[in-house]
């Protein structure tokens, strides 16, 4: 089987510092691949050369076994990818559904959308309103409320259910629980689960090991700016992961059953 | 899946039977607190507030002198430059810049379209459509060293007003293009300050173009992906940039627009005057960004209305005519003026705190 997104020797510097080190990478259809790695291995510069937000040095990227090349995040939207970043990527001062469909607006029909380009209000927070139903998101009073009236946990939500909307062939969720409570954080994984369910691959990059181990089918390894290895959570502990990506314990070989996707 | 049995669950089965409320608010909503929600979704209240307030203190201080049709569209001519450059500076300061060229351009434009008629006899309507890609070259200048450069906004448009003046000065050889030659030979220009009357009411051309900017800005920023995206650029860059606006392309369009809609305030400038100065206009820099920041426009970018900045724009016309009819020093108009701008940014920063 192919994998949907695949990456063959990435390279990334900023200025000396070499954030990618022809890096690999694989993601197999409707899997759940969590990248851990520790902090400044260069798992965020990995998920933003995959979306676009970064522009490789060198190396080559496949999507659906068709070689790609995105100078911008909208590139990659446009092609299926939807990133979900760390900082949520949202204005806070628009509303809710001004953010959801930021950049993608919707057009009025007629004259009133081709000629005056007027943005077609009412369908936009319809979809949105629907959107956070479905997520069970809706505790929000107001679609029109400015972003920065929302506690973390929406925001959150609205991000996680903005990707979820939009994103036809690859989700990207970095670090989605990071700033979550207990309960808020089980909600988003539930979330992630509906997505796959969908038949929407997703890449996670998590430092929370027990929420990794707990969706996740693969587990791609990152460290000093390269894949180290792919694991299975069956496989391995929560102890041994850390261990592989500290560099305490030598790395498993990649089995050649690795890339195939999980069960 | 390792879920079922493994450890993740095991610390979370303690939140069962827990509170399904999250977090509870104590909501105390007084009629302050209700007040700052408000003018957190209409900025625009506070200088409309204002504005009226200061509306009804003149007429009752100076009567049906100062609050008849005549006095009250006399400010609106006064304040129409100011108006329409701050249209265009309002289109800047919402994208977290300040554009201290804007009166530099309209001079220039004003000029070119004067100097084009006048110097290489070109007709006054193609000398007009001069003056107007004038104003956009520069502000295609600013907003490609803002947003390709990535140079401060503040020193750009700071060194593009020293140039823009120069050139204008140079080019123009300090020489004035006289009204009554104007009026023979080519009173197209000054279109904008012909008149009509309703009642004793006296319009210009130049404020209902400056009114009708206004309103067609308000519509373009409110109701159009583009208004949307020059707001989440001036909010949050980075994060716009992620969402997937173009935000480079956004940038320079707004100092285009800016330029062009200078160079519209030079035209309206020359109606104004009745001749083509070089030196006219040389407080239209403050004028623009003190009508901005009354209006309640965040000097931080991404917030506030561009209603509020004619809002703003009418407070200091309102405030200048009231006090000159009253007889005062003009020098308490500034110092009026001085403190509304304190207390407009002050008003800005208690609102944002409604979100914390």
């Amino acid at each position: 089987m192919e994998p949907i997104l695949k990456a063959k020797n990435l390279v990334k510097r900023y200025g000396r510092v070499v954030a990618l080190d022809r890096c690999d990478f694989d993601l197999m259809p409707g899997e759940i691949l969590a990248v851990i790695g520790d902090n400044g291995a260069g798992k965020s510069t990995l998920i933003k050369a995959i979306s676009g937000a970064v522009v490789p040095d060198a190396g080559d990227v496949w999507l659906d076994g068709r070689k790609v090349s995105f100078h911008s995040p909208l590139e990659a939207r446009g092609a299926g990818i939807e990133t979900v970043y760390q900082t949520l990527a949202m204005s806070p001062a628009l509303s809710i559904a001004d953010n959801m469909f930021m950049g993608r607006e919707l057009r009025k029909p007629g004259i009133m959308g081709s000629l005056f380009r007027q943005l077609d209000r009412p369908a936009m927070e319809k979809f949105a309103r629907d959107k956070l139903t479905e997520l069970g998101l809706m505790t929000i009073q107001n679609i029109n409320q400015a972003v920065e009236t929302l506690s973390g946990g929406q925001r959150q939500g609205v991000a996680v259910a903005r990707a979820a909307a939009f994103g036809s062939k690859v989700v990207i969720l970095d670090e989605p629980t990071a700033a979550l409570g207990v309960k808020e954080s089980r909600r988003v994984l539930d979330l992630i689960r509906d997505v796959r369910a969908r038949g929407i691959p997703i890449i996670l990059i998590s430092h929370n090991m027990p929420h990794v181990f707990e969706v996740a089918d693969r587990i791609h390894i990152h460290r000093l700016g390269r894949r180290l290895c792919v694991i299975r959570p069956q496989d391995y502990t929560m102890s041994d992961a850390v261990a592989f990506m500290t560099g305490a314990k030598e790395a498993p070989e990649m089995a050649p059953e690795m890339s195939e996707p999980a069960v | 899946m390792a879920s079922e049995t493994g450890p993740a669950d095991s610390y979370e089965s303690a939140t069962k039977g827990s509170p399904e409320t999250v977090a509870e608010f104590v909501h105390q909503r007084s009629a302050v607190h209700r007040f700052q929600h408000v003018l957190h979704q209409t900025p625009s209240l506070v200088p409309l507030i204002v504005l009226l307030a200061a509306v009804v203190v003149f007429a009752a201080l100076l009567g049906s002198k100062f609050f008849s049709p005549f006095t009250l569209t006399l400010i609106l001519q006064q304040v129409a430059i100011t108006g329409i450059v701050g249209a265009a500076q309002t289109l800047v300061i919402l994208t977290a810049g300040i554009d201290l060229s804007v009166g530099a351009i309209m001079v220039l434009s004003s000029v070119v379209m004067g100097q084009f008629t006048f110097r290489y006899g070109l007709p006054p309507s193609f000398a007009i459509l001069c003056g107007l890609a004038c104003g956009a070259l520069m502000g295609f200048i600013n907003g490609t060293l803002v947003a390709r450069m990535k140079l401060p906004p503040f020193i750009v448009t700071l060194g593009m007003w020293q140039i823009v003046l120069a050139t204008n000065f140079l080019y123009s050889a300090n020489e004035t293009i006289r009204s009554q030659d104007i009026v023979e030979q080519a009173p197209i220009l000054q279109f904008f300050g012909e008149s009509f009357r309703l009642g004793g009411a006296v319009f210009t051309y130049g404020v209902v173009a400056m009114l009708l900017l206004v309103l067609a800005l308000s519509y373009v920023l409110r109701h159009t992906a583009w208004g949307r995206h020059v707001y989440a650029v001036g909010d949050d860059p980075d994060a716009a940039e992620l969402a997937g606006v173009q935000v480079r392309r956004v940038l320079v369009t707004v100092y285009v627009l800016s330029g062009v809609i200078c160079a519209l305030a030079g035209w309206v400038l020359i109606g104004r005057l009745g001749s083509v100065s070089p030196t006219a206009g040389q407080f239209a820099n403050i004028e623009s960004i003190t009508a901005v920041v009354i209006g309640g426009i965040s000097l931080f970018g991404g917030r506030g209305s561009i209603l509020g900045m004619l809002f703003g724009a009418l407070i200091v016309g309102v405030f200048s005519l009231g006090l000159k009819m009253l007889g005062t020093d003009p020098q308490w108009t500034y110092l009026l003026i001085g403190a509304l701008i304190i207390g407009a940014v002050a008003v800005d920063q208690w609102i944002r705190k409604v979100a914390a």
